[in-house]
């Protein structure tokens, strides 16, 4: 008993150790790639080509005093950064990295997804509740509002997965997709693609949806009363929800740990010896780039306009798409039954 | 070992339970239900209904519970008048606890009263139990299963025009409108002449 514990704790760091470092140097793509898009060169002077800010940067945060307002609820302060990265650290243990790679292939991956991603609000409505702040109440009330509407679509989005897979592993939904980019399911799914890729960001509270932080009006909205490590905290969460947000797209649409030329004739086994956890992360790195390059291009939506998105948007069109599904099922028309 | 999951889990979510209903903050309460709520759910995973203990997260811990807290953060709740008339309550409530001790007592004794017509049987090895609840819902159960959305239908219809207002006149946004506007209508470039010698140079 005590062997199958030791290894299911290995697993769990073998997958969590790459994901800490992962963050660490996304926060660093993100200041160099908006830097880059900026004509500025983003930090560039910590270790080689600023290679080691990251580190820089998270002993800074390690050794800053942690503060707490005086009319803030001390025990709920101290747990809502622990709340708001627990979810989002969870959610990776049905992730299939290849095949048979993952922590627990369960049946039922993908409500388990769902479900850990619909967690991860509890830390923002804690923390902005327990800091007694008029900022960090106003952050809290728009990101949750913002998380649940869009949780809706992103949920129909993935109900048309399922539909398209008839399984809800999520291994077994990458091995419907198996073949060449066009066995995937980003072409029959299209509309719901697109809908689960604007739900994510909008989940994640990234510009242009990030309204619950909103430098420009409420400061750093929830988050506005952390110093130090606990706000270090909730920025791992928020970037470790991004990776997620960008390897579940890569699960679900891009086929997962299948090469884009696999099945083919001679370019198939010509690129086989890859290991598929290279094709996933490098499906995975398309979206976290995404992440950034919205960051720098798009103005920040008005909270109104977020809402009718959500709402008028793209719920009528998952739920279109899920007819149209529904449709190719029963007739058994369709590039993928 | 399972057993002793069982029971860590059954302790944590009576504790919570008690918690919901001594504890003195509202928000409090909210978040012990949350808890509560999880620890029912493992408890279901651990039984083998992984579905609906999923679902029980998604749904009450994910959607539910969070509307709730975002009420409660809003209201200004004074607590002293909320416990007041604990006595009066207590009847009403004890009835209540009874009906439910009932009722748990019905489920728990109705095998050996020989009331076991409606039992599912056990999903077998081969496929899940969320294929067998799949197929059973849409098969055997289709109209109870019909009629349940139905009746939710009704429900949010009817929520929707409780909370419905007439529009109100004055400022709105015609979303249409501003969509449709083009670049000539909203911006004007002004043709200036240099001016020589300005205060600059």
């Amino acid at each position: 008993m005590f062997e199958t514990l030791f290894w299911q704790v290995a697993k769990i760091w073998a997958v969590l150790i790459p994901l800490f470092l992962a963050v660490a140097y996304f926060t660093y793509a993100e200041r160099r790639v908006i830097g880059h898009m900026q004509d500025r060169r983003g930090p560039n002077r910590v270790g080689y080509r600023g290679l080691l800010q990251p580190i820089a940067d998270a002993l800074k945060l390690l050794f800053k005093e942690i503060t707490i307002p005086t009319q803030a609820n001390r025990a709920l302060f101290v747990i809502a950064p622990t709340m708001a990265i627990m979810p989002s650290l969870a959610a990776w243990a049905v992730i299939p990295f290849d095949q048979g790679w993952a922590i627990a292939d369960i049946n039922a991956g993908l409500l388990y997804i769902l479900a850990m991603t619909s967690l991860g609000v509890y830390g923002l409505l804690l923390a902005g509740w327990a800091s007694n702040s008029k900022y960090a109440l106003l952050g809290t009330l728009r990101s949750a509002a913002q998380i649940i509407s869009y949780e809706i679509a992103m949920g129909f989005a993935l109900v048309g997965v399922l539909m398209a897979a008839g399984t809800m592993s999520l291994t077994g939904i990458v091995e419907a997709q198996a073949g060449p980019v066009w066995n995937w399911f980003w072409l029959p799914l299209l509309p719901l693609f697109l809908v689960y890729w604007i739900a994510g960001v909008a989940e994640t509270n990234r510009a242009p949806f990030d309204v619950a932080e909103g430098e420009s009006e409420i400061v750093a909205g929830f988050h506005v009363e952390y110093s130090g490590m606990a706000f270090a905290v909730f920025f791992l969460a928020e970037y470790a929800n991004m990776l997620l947000i960008s390897v579940i797209a890569a699960t679900l649409f891009l086929g997962g740990w299948y090469s884009p030329v696999a099945g083919l004739p001679v370019l198939g086994p010509a690129l086989a010896w890859v290991p598929g956890v290279v094709w996933l992360v490098l499906k995975a790195a398309i979206f976290a780039f995404c992440y950034l390059w919205f960051r720098a291009t798009f103005p920040r939506y008005r909270y109104d306009q977020i809402m009718r998105l959500g709402w008028k948007v793209l719920i009528p069109v998952t739920v279109v798409w899920l007819v149209v599904l529904t449709g190719f099922a029963y007739t058994g028309l369709g590039p993928w039954f | 070992m399972e057993q002793v999951i069982f029971y860590i889990f059954a302790a944590v979510l009576l504790f919570a339970g008690a918690m919901v209903i001594t504890v003195r903050n509202p928000v409090h309460a909210a978040l012990f239900l949350v808890l509560a709520f999880f620890n029912a759910a493992i408890l279901w995973v651990l039984a083998g209904a992984e579905f609906l203990g999923i679902a029980l997260v998604v749904i009450y811990v994910g959607a539910v519970m969070v509307l709730f807290l975002f009420v409660l953060m809003m209201l200004d709740i004074n607590v002293a008048p909320l416990r007041e008339g604990f006595a009066r309550y207590l009847p009403v409530g004890a009835l209540v606890a009874a009906l439910m001790a009932a009722q748990l007592g019905g489920v728990i004794l109705a095998e050996q009263a020989g009331l076991t017509g409606g039992m599912i049987p056990a999903p077998s090895g081969e496929t899940n139990n969320i294929q067998v609840l799949g197929a059973l819902l849409y098969t055997a159960y289709v109209y109870p299963f019909e009629i349940a959305g139905a009746i939710l239908l009704v429900a949010i219809v009817a929520a929707i025009a409780l909370t419905l207002r007439p529009v109100q006149r004055g400022r709105y946004q015609r979303i249409g409108e501003q969509l449709a506007t083009s670049k000539r209508e909203r911006l004007r470039i002004v043709k200036m002449k240099p001016r020589g010698g300005g205060a600059e140079q």
